[in-house]
């Protein structure tokens, strides 16, 4: 954090193309520490597609993302697996929630924090003092986060059983599991009712706030992105159109032409 | 119930019993024979009758149990016979001393088994505990890891032959140096293992990409080819004939008459059922155990929590071979003879069915399940030839009415005390 101006997560000139679409178009973006960003843009703009060339599900076909976090020299993340980034500090949520279904809240949070643990399989079988107090550590530090995201009275519940707001903050308690620096939310609130929504506003500027992680969030709920993010990128067909504060954005012809058409 | 529902599932049953008996007409009425030459159709009505109560009963009973299970679930089931039942048996083992006790009997029945039952039996009940611990193995890969694997046989095989060809090969050797050959046994069980092992993840390899429908033709494959190749590389593995008078192992240099062996690869093999128990329920509560399972929920979720799939999956093939390895040698043992035909497409099949009627991805499931589906068999002979017709009513009944399998997995349940007052404790039930 020594530089705070330098961008914890720096997109140049990204592009994606399956087979003859375009759907990215040499998109250029960056996240400051800190910060709580939004994407946003009308349906198949290709939000969902940049978060997948970050988070290393796609191979981006052009173009670079590099992250730079905590005094640590600025690396290359593009084309590599979702695992590594993900444990390089980047976490994610889905649009379609990607619960790990029949398993309960608690182990969810805690396969969130499989790469904080070393036990292997002899490890396992042997369960050793060491593994054991591992173990229980993985468990505490599970509740402690599920207590943030208010879940604490789901624990031994099965994950799909859950009301669907719950599952989707349990997806962002698992991502926050992950111990990331960024969090990449996808939709969070898609499908909430405005109570719901008010709640999760309150926990996103909780988690940049307490456990300094920045937010990028792609959202279409424009009272959430207008009231949480300080930045905003507006992306329309694969370009990036509009860049900069909600009021701005809001004032943007070019944006409400997107929007709302000519 | 109104009686014009009824009336409307009567008439349902009826239609269907009347299509039934038009089925079956050619193969239940029409019987042709021939009589001096000439080929005479034989019409044997009083068997119509038979057919269409049959079936008009059979559809009205399975109309009503479908409606059943639906609304099986709109009223707490807490106050059934079975259910009651059940929370006694549970509050009990709960107790120490009670469950401590419960072990302790059953181990004890399992250790007298031999000796009260006989050789017949002996010998039914360790193909039946070889199943439980191929059934135990594969639970890993289908139940935990969600890697749908038709191929399993293929590891057994593998576990025999290592057994077989070590005899064959290194026996003569051992006989020449003077030392007794009942320690091929015990060499061949890890060797087995390992080997078994190795073929996991030489599996693996080309299969990391693969999911469902595509993973369960590439394994079916390999299943075939490693099965072939060991039909017909004659000269290595005996071929078709395969390898006989494989030794049973020896107790300390002692070669016991066949009963005596019978019992005591019995021992031997309960006590592989027990590390195996053993091993596979730390494995399934552990980190391992986890990611196994966050894999077969959801593969681009747990790869976005940075679980490495490309370990996992060949963790996961590896930990189901060695146990399908470790079987194959007891295998061997037991019946001194194995073949190619030993390891078909049917054998993995077998095994499958057993976690699934068991329970996928259960402990109790696939132990159950192997052990009633080897044992019933056994025990109604008379019913032998509708063998697979049962199997097949089975399956479908336990997948419409018991999704989850005859003994389901319970997760564990996690408590926490409030930690202002002890500090952070944890009590684990399961």
């Amino acid at each position: 954090m020594s530089d705070a101006m330098a961008p914890i997560l720096d997109i140049q000139d990204l592009s994606m193309v399956f087979g003859g679409l375009r759907a990215i178009d040499h998109v250029s973006m960056h996240i400051k520490n800190g910060e709580i960003c939004a994407l946003i843009g009308p349906n198949g703009a290709g939000k969902t597609t940049i978060f997948n060339c970050i988070t290393g599900v796609y191979m981006p076909t052009e173009g670079s993302v590099s992250i730079q976090h905590a005094e640590k020299p600025r690396e290359q993340i593009q084309g590599l697996k979702p695992n590594i980034i993900n444990q390089k500090g980047l976490a994610r949520t889905f649009q379609n929630i990607r619960l790990f279904g029949k398993m309960t809240v608690l182990e969810n949070v805690m396969i969130g924090r499989h790469n904080s643990l070393k036990a292997g399989i002899f490890k396992a079988i042997i369960r050793d003092k060491a593994t054991r107090e591992e173990e229980q550590r993985l468990i505490d530090e599970s509740h402690e986060i599920l207590k943030k995201m208010k879940l604490e009275m789901f624990i031994n519940e099965t994950a799909r059983n859950l009301p669907y707001g719950a599952q989707r903050r349990l997806e962002i308690a698992r991502a926050l599991a992950t111990d990331p620096f960024l969090l990449l939310l996808d939709e969070p609130v898609a499908g909430m009712n405005p109570h719901e929504t008010k709640e999760l506003e309150e926990t996103i500027n909780l988690i940049r706030d307490r456990e300094k992680v920045s937010i990028l969030l792609i959202e279409h709920d424009m009272s959430l992105v207008m009231n949480v993010s300080e930045r905003i990128y507006v992306l329309d067909y694969g370009r990036m159109i509009a860049e900069g504060t909600p009021m701005e954005i809001k004032s943007n012809p070019e944006v409400i032409k997107a929007y709302l058409g000519e | 119930m109104t009686h014009k529902k009824l009336a409307s599932e009567l008439i349902d049953a009826l239609g269907k019993s009347i299509w039934f008996v038009v089925l079956l007409f050619p193969f239940m009425v029409m019987k042709a024979t021939v009589v001096s030459g000439v080929a005479v159709i034989r019409f044997r009505w009083e068997n119509l009758p038979g057919i269409a109560i049959a079936s008009f009963v059979l559809s009205f009973v399975w109309s009503r149990a479908l409606e059943w299970n639906e609304h099986r679930g709109d009223t707490a089931d807490t106050d059934t016979p079975m259910r009651r039942v059940q929370d006694v048996v549970v509050s009990a083992l709960a107790h120490k001393p009670i469950r401590w006790t419960a072990v302790s009997v059953l181990l004890l029945a399992m250790a007298i088994y031999p000796l009260a039952l006989g050789m017949y039996h002996t010998n039914i009940m360790i193909t039946a505990l070889i199943y439980v611990i191929l059934a135990l193995g594969l639970n890993i890969v289908v139940g935990l890891g969600g890697l749908l694997n038709l191929g399993y046989a293929a590891f057994f095989a593998v576990g025999a032959y290592t057994y077989g060809l070590l005899w064959k090969y290194a026996g003569p050797v051992f006989a020449a140096a003077s030392i007794n050959t009942g320690w091929l046994f015990w060499i061949a069980l890890p060797l087995a293992g390992i080997l078994a092992v190795i073929f996991g993840i030489l599996l693996s390899l080309p299969v990391l990409r693969l999911r469902g429908d595509y993973l369960a033709i590439i394994t079916l494959a390999f299943g075939e080819i490693v099965r072939m190749v060991l039909q017909n590389s004659g000269p290595v593995t005996g071929g078709a004939t395969g390898i006989s008078l494989i030794p049973r192992p020896w107790f300390f240099g002692i070669r016991l008459p066949p009963r005596q062996a019978a019992t005591y690869i019995y021992y031997i093999v309960v006590v592989l059922v027990i590390m195996t128990i053993f091993v596979v329920r730390r494995i399934e509560d552990s980190r391992v155990g986890r990611a196994l399972e966050a894999m077969r929920e959801d593969e681009i979720a747990c790869e976005a929590m940075g679980i490495d799939l490309v370990r996992n999956k060949l963790s996961t093939f590896a930990l189901g071979a060695f146990w399908a390895g470790i079987a194959g040698v007891v295998l061997a043992s037991q019946t001194t003879y194995i073949n190619p035909d030993s390891f078909t497409l049917w054998e993995s099949i077998m095994v499958l069915m057993a976690i699934v009627i068991g329970g996928t991805g259960s402990i109790p499931g696939a132990i159950g399940g192997a052990l009633l589906l080897k044992l019933l068999p056994e025990y109604f002979r008379p019913l032998a030839q509708y063998r697979i017709l049962i199997y097949g009513v089975a399956m479908i009944i336990v997948i419409i009415f018991k999704p989850d399998g005859l003994f389901p997995r319970k997760r564990k349940v996690y408590t926490f005390v409030d930690k202002t007052a002890s500090g952070a404790t944890t009590e684990v039930g399961k």
